[in-house]
């Protein structure tokens, strides 16, 4: 049996320097944000020559249209819309994540299972947030309302494997009452087919679609990708080791 | 024989299933058939607090009233409110052209009365010195002697002299009403009111009379509105998004679908089966629900597809496992029974972030955003349907290749 549980210093560090870059990159550029956040307007227009002209004022509309340019798409924002999507992402990541805690600790009759899952969905975000100050910088990804939305299914999507793993947990904790220790490196060993094999599964649509879906829903591909492979990394190499190490510690606390 | 009953079932099913969704035609949002998404923002500063509500749903009235008059398919107009704004939702699909859609629905709803004139050859609308200013509010209130619902206006102070001095002239005569250069009233005055507070009575039934009021209101409560997003969406545009999406979601069915087979083989291939019978049952769906199909609801089906695989990749692997301890058709009952709990705890999770995404109640503090709630509601019907999918249907055809085998 592989121990997983032995490395864990290891997916701490992966986890330091994934996050540790998204920082970097959040301090040295920040996020691209689009109009949704900033406000103003982007318009995209084909022109007769076929070309694609990307506009980002309200003038030159009347001007294109009357030269036979055909509008694509107009999107005007004022600046209120910005500072309202950030509460009422907040609200909603405090509220999915709220609830989806409750249930794990109902599910699991433990609030360790349910924290440490949550924790997971936390790195998951962060990881995701961070990525897209890289990828905005680098390729211009900016973060919109289907970026607000990504995040969200995303902590759905890492709480979906880590359940799978505690589920088997729970499951072997009733067979036999081994250490929380080596039941999990079992559970991790057991499940970790699955979990490739399903997030292959997802990866396949979403490169299908990020390759092919067009340009607008291209970056929100991106974004559901990222956040499933985090998702479905984090589950055992975060969640697990935040469970176990607290059950470590607190039985040293008990001595 | 109950194998037989649940596998004439599921076929059954997959037949009425793929005649809706050849049958009907899929509702598609703005930003695959083109439109526009337009969010009004009321200035309701002059306002009583008391009065906002009512005040808002003139606003509404009357912008509604002016987008059925555009003539086109399926218009939507919506309030919303978060932190004390007010905001009315209007969406137009098939407007690309929305200059004048801004223009005409961002006007100010104008409230006058009119007198009638008798002249020869006919009777001609002289405007009365009498506007939605002059007036302070309209309610619907209960006839005391009949008991049916009416009218009751009530006019400022300087208005209810004005109105005195008209309906002292126009006795006997009718006295129209007149919003946005429609007449929507034309009581007749029965004697010459004072005191500022009139009646409108008729044969109203309570929603009429509602109607009215709100109407009323709308001019006596003008609330200047402006225009804070657009959202407009050409139809070359969202053309070629179906197209790009259906290849995308084509290409990306393929793929599991040879995934699948490679990892799994014939259990693999009778995934496969059910995950056709998932995408036409959930086809289906959309069509009779009708959802409305949005570019992120697409991504949201999409995902559902890469979900629906899961339940039976988590049945499998175990199977797996239990096909070493136990007889196949024991093992095969066992690795239901076990996957059942995580599948079930898992999905519930996504359950609810659906949920909150999609902000079915319209909870003020979320958002309500058409592109995600599609998403969502895709996403949510997906992870419902493939709950059926992937344990009944899938459980039964491998019940029935078991024991051939």
């Amino acid at each position: 049996m592989i121990l997983w549980m032995r490395y864990r210093l290891l997916y701490l560090a992966i986890s330091l320097i994934v996050i540790g870059s998204g920082i970097f990159g959040y301090f040295s550029w920040g996020f691209e944000k689009g109009i949704d956040f900033t406000g103003g307007v982007v318009a995209e227009y084909k022109l007769p020559d076929g070309s694609v002209k990307v506009v980002k004022s309200e003038e030159e509309r009347d001007i294109l249209k009357n030269q036979g340019a055909v509008e694509l798409k107009f999107e005007k924002v004022g600046p209120a819309i910005g500072p309202e999507l950030i509460k009422k992402t907040l609200y909603a990541l405090a509220l999915s994540a709220g609830l989806i805690l409750l249930w794990i600790a109902i599910q699991f009759k433990s609030f360790k299972f349910g924290i440490s899952a949550t924790l997971a969905t936390l790195h998951d975000s962060l990881v995701l947030l961070g990525s897209f100050t890289i990828l905005g910088h680098f390729f211009g990804a900016e973060i919109d309302f289907l970026f607000v939305t990504a995040m969200l299914t995303t902590l759905s999507f890492s709480v979906h494997d880590t359940i799978v793993v505690f589920d088997r947990i729970r499951e072997n904790q009733k067979k036999n009452k081994e250490g929380i220790y080596i039941l999990a490196n079992k559970a991790i060993s057991e499940t970790m087919v699955r979990s490739i094999n399903n997030s292959l599964t997802i990866i396949f649509m979403l490169v299908a679609l990020i390759l092919l879906g067009g340009e607008t829903i291209k970056w929100f591909a991106v974004a559901l990708l990222i956040g499933t492979i985090s998702g479905t990394y984090s589950s055992p190499f975060v969640a697990v080791p935040i469970l176990v190490t607290w059950d470590e510690l607190e039985k040293k606390l008990k001595k | 024989m109950r194998k037989i009953w649940s596998v004439s079932f599921i076929f059954l099913l997959t037949l009425v299933a793929a005649y809706i969704a050849l049958k009907f035609d899929l509702k598609l949002g703005l930003d695959l058939a083109g439109g526009s998404h337009l969010v009004f923002e009321a200035d309701t500063s002059k306002i009583p607090a008391e009065r906002r509500i009512t005040a808002i749903q003139g606003v509404r009235d009357v912008i509604e009233r002016r987008v059925n008059f555009f003539g086109i398919a399926e218009p939507s107009v919506v309030t919303s409110e978060f932190e004390r704004k007010d905001r009315i939702i209007v969406e137009l699909p098939g407007v690309s052209d929305t200059k004048q859609a801004v223009y005409l629905i961002g006007k100010t709803a104008q409230l006058s009365f009119a007198e009638v004139k008798e002249s020869s050859p006919s009777a001609v609308l002289m405007p009365a010195n009498l506007t939605g200013a002059d007036l302070s509010s309209a309610e619907v209130v209960f006839d005391r002697n009949t008991g049916k619902p009416s009218i009751s206006i009530q006019f400022t102070k300087e208005g209810g002299e004005k109105f005195a001095a008209i309906t002292k002239r126009n006795v006997g005569k009718q006295l129209p009403i007149i919003l946005d250069n429609e007449i929507i009233q034309q009581p007749v005055v029965q004697e010459e009111i004072l005191g500022g507070a009139a009646q409108i009575t008729g044969n109203y039934t309570l929603e009429e009379a509602k109607q009215v009021a709100v109407q009323l209101n709308a001019g006596a409560l003008p609330v200047p509105v402006s225009l804070v997003e657009e959202r407009t969406v050409g139809a070359t545009l969202g053309e070629s998004s179906v197209k790009q999406s259906i290849l995308a979601g084509l290409v990306g069915i393929v793929m599991v679908s040879l995934f699948m087979i490679a990892s799994y083989r014939t259990l693999g291939l009778i995934a496969v089966v059910g995950l056709a019978i998932f995408a036409t049952i959930t086809l289906a769906l959309y069509k009779i629900i009708p959802v409305t199909l949005t570019l992120p609801g697409i991504a949201g089906f999409m995902l559902s597809i890469g979900m629906a695989v899961d339940s039976n990749i988590l049945i499998f692997e175990r199977f797996k496992e239990e096909k070493l301890k136990r007889l196949i058709p024991d093992a095969l009952e066992v690795s239901f029974g076990r996957a059942w709990d995580s599948i079930r705890d898992a999905n519930v999770a996504t359950l609810v972030t659906a949920f909150i995404l999609a902000n079915p109640l319209d909870w003020k503090f979320l958002n309500i955003s058409g592109p995600v709630r599609g998403f969502a509601i895709t996403l949510a019907l997906g992870i419902i349907i493939s709950l059926f999918t992937g344990i009944f249907v899938s459980r039964n055809l491998l019940r029935m290749f078991v024991k051939q085998k």
